[in-house]
């Protein structure tokens, strides 16, 4: 699960992380007076929407006065915001974060997360702040320091004070960044995130040998979404309109569904397989239009859920069902299909592919309900229909 | 041989009394030499009674001593998962196979690093598959998981793979053309787990009854690409590879919780990429895994 940034540095502020003082801003009115409470003379007005990249697309906009605040906020919300993360249609801004401007002596980069090889948390940091930290470590990835933490120790002061020096903060302000840096483990740690990022991390202040104060400028969470069960007030923090409504539709049936651009949808059993029949579908000429896991223990009303929620997206021309029944048994399956396709009242063709467990007892079920369904041997048979009878 | 397990491996089973433990222990009893298999469940609740004829005791430690089991197999649900696996290794067990799907990473990191300090310190290491993973099985002679036993043969072919349905693919192909398995192996799709590809890749290479592996695996994480790297000097027996997830966009979880493009290097293309230059054949068609694999014998 993701959190917007106020959310963000709500959390950050509660474990002790310094962040600029701001406002969430509902709309261009609550934009316009958050200046007065705040004061000062620099405002920043940022949409807020989980996808990274929003300063490119013209979400994020540094305002002179309060008249300027109200343009900036008239503008982004509402907007269809492009990012390279939201896809060419872009997210509607519902929500702003209006923040007093910061002096930004340096930016940082500074980041947690799992690390997968080690099995232990990652926490990085960089003197190249505010760029892509992609493009840092294929280019310059000396400049990416890096120290692993074991989870019964956290964050040690010596690994802090190791990635302080090693991205250069100056020697008065390391205190400061020492603190930020424990916080934001802290606040990782505790709130069960698989990633926390920093991007910028700016020093404020600090001229002339004086001590600066390390900020967060910018904050991005993933949560994982195993472990929200014992995260109520992260949970809280969820943004459904953030989300695709078929995604969440599906999930409250047990689906883990995922929209893709494709028009063949498919229907799965277990992750890897459907990961695979979507592969098989491409290898054969054409594009998968989702995701979709029925899990363990489909029942007639679960693939007629998944049903409808393929059918939402009036991209799909033709569906493909892949089954292999361990547990799930062959003819469960297929008399929900059939159900499916009743309720549904089915145009598209339909191509299903059952393996393992009643396996004939499936296919004679489908044979025997009269309805045009397509059966197939293998994945690759199964694709190759699917294939040809949409085109 | 085979790997891991086999006929004589006695084995505890924690989280027995639950839904899904009564159901996968009872279907496992039944599968080959099962009802020997199968000596001990756990429940502290109600230790003393038995079920399905197995004897429930108050721990693991418990359950090994009175039986002589070295393996546990986990039903427990995700909270209470993590310390299940804990009181398994805490009990020196040989091997421990956690089913449970949902498991939350900090949980796990916390496990590993527990398990990290007791070897440190000179404590047995008990091997850990899974969590999130179907099992795996001996043709034949035990199945330990949730795998439907009945399409699996015994033969000479080692199957590892990190998804449950897209192994019994694997492993239904193979029986199909008739080459059967020394042993198949899940070992799930969770970021943070136990036995990784490389780990079963050395014991197949070791495995005298195994002649050649199929190993399967999918978007996300270093796994494939650091058991592709050992095998390229190591590996002395064919070796069919397939990665799932060409079609999977980044960013996204695909199902597995381990199942989501991060980087660059842990994406499909970049998997088979590094897979075939370290001597695998690998296929973009799953539906002909075990056709390719014959053909290297």
């Amino acid at each position: 699960m993701k959190i917007h940034e106020y959310q963000a540095k709500e959390l950050l502020r509660k474990f002790g992380v310094n962040v600029p003082r701001g406002i969430f801003c509902p709309t261009v009115n609550d934009a316009v007076k958050a200046t007065e409470t705040l004061g000062g003379k620099v405002w920043v007005v940022k949409a807020q929407i989980h996808a990274g990249g929003r300063g490119k697309g013209g979400g994020v906009k540094v305002a002179k006065s309060p008249q300027q605040v109200r343009e900036y906020a008239q503008q982004i919300l509402g907007m269809q915001l492009v990012t390279h993360q939201t896809g060419p249609e872009g997210q509607k801004v519902r929500r702003l974060l209006v923040e007093e401007g910061a002096d930004i002596r340096k930016e940082y980069y500074f980041a947690v997360l799992t690390d997968r090889r080690t099995q232990k948390v990652a926490v990085m940091a960089s003197s190249e702040g505010g760029m892509d930290i992609e493009e840092v470590a294929h280019s310059t990835p000396e400049k990416i320091i890096t120290v692993l933490v074991d989870p019964a120790d956290g964050l040690t002061d010596a690994q802090a004070r190791k990635l302080a020096a090693g991205i250069g903060v100056p020697a008065a302000s390391r205190a400061s960044a020492v603190r930020a840096f424990k916080g934001v483990y802290t606040c990782f740690w505790a709130s069960d995130a698989t990633l926390a990022e920093i991007n910028p991390l700016i020093l404020e202040g600090g001229v002339d040998g004086r001590p600066g104060e390390i900020k967060a400028l910018d904050a991005k969470f993933t949560f994982d979404d195993n472990a929200l069960y014992r995260q109520p007030e992260i949970f809280a923090y969820r943004d459904l309109d953030e989300e695709d409504p078929n995604e969440i539709e599906a999930s409250k049936f047990g689906l883990a569904y995922i929209s893709l651009d494709g028009n063949i949808g498919c229907l799965v059993n277990g992750a890897g397989l459907a990961m695979a029949t979507m592969d098989t579908i491409k290898l054969f000429g054409a594009e998968p239009a989702n995701f979709l896991d029925v899990g363990g223990g489909a029942s007639t009303e679960k693939v007629t859920e998944a049903f409808k929620i393929m059918l939402k997206n009036s991209n799909v021309k033709g569906i493909l069902v892949n089954i292999f029944g361990g547990i799930m048994k062959c003819d469960t399956i297929a008399d929900g299909v059939i159900e499916a396709v009743r309720q549904t009242h089915l145009k598209v063709p339909l191509v299903v592919r059952m393996k393992g467990t009643n396996e004939e007892l499936g296919k004679q079920i489908l044979r025997d309900s009269g309805l045009p369904i397509i059966s197939a041997d293998t994945m690759a048979d199964a694709a190759a229909k699917i294939v040809a009878a949409v085109e | 041989m085979s790997i891991l397990i086999n006929r004589n491996t006695r084995v505890i089973t924690q989280g027995i009394t639950g839904k899904t433990g009564q159901f996968h222990t009872e279907k496992c009893q039944e599968y080959a030499n099962g009802k020997a298999c199968y000596v001990a469940g756990v429940n502290p609740k109600k230790a003393g009674e038995s079920i399905f004829g197995i004897p429930i005791y108050a721990t693991v430690k418990e359950a090994a001593a009175q039986t002589g089991a070295t393996v546990s197999v986990i039903y427990v649900p995700p909270p209470g998962a993590a310390a299940a696996i804990w009181e398994a290794v805490e009990a020196d067990l040989d091997l421990v196979i956690c089913i449970t799907e949902g498991i939350p990473v900090r949980d796990m990191l916390e496990l590993r690093n527990l398990q990290r300090l007791k070897a440190a310190a000179g404590g047995k290491t008990t091997l850990l598959l899974g969590p999130n993973c179907p099992g795996l099985i001996t043709p034949d002679e035990i199945k330990i998981g949730i795998m439907p036993g009945h399409i699996h043969r015994k033969g000479r072919i080692g199957v590892v793979s990190r998804s449950g349905t897209l192994t019994y693919e694997a492993v239904g192909q193979l029986t199909e053309i008739g080459l059967g398995q020394s042993s198949a192996v899940g070992i799930g799709g969770d970021p943070i787990n136990g036995l990784k590809h490389i780990d079963i890749m050395k014991m197949f290479n070791d495995d005298a009854e195994t002649d050649a592996v199929v190993m399967i695996g999918e978007i996300g994480g270093p796994d494939e690409a650091d058991a592709a790297q050992w095998c390229k000097t190591h590996m002395k027996k064919p070796v069919v590879g397939f990665i799932a997830g060409v079609t999977a966009p980044a960013g996204k979880r695909m199902g597995h919780a381990g199942a989501l493009i991060s980087g660059g290097a842990d994406t499909a293309e970049a998997k088979l990429a590094i897979m075939e230059e370290c001597g695998f054949k690998v296929t973009r068609n799953p539906s002909e895994m075990a056709k390719l694999l014959k053909s290297l014998l």
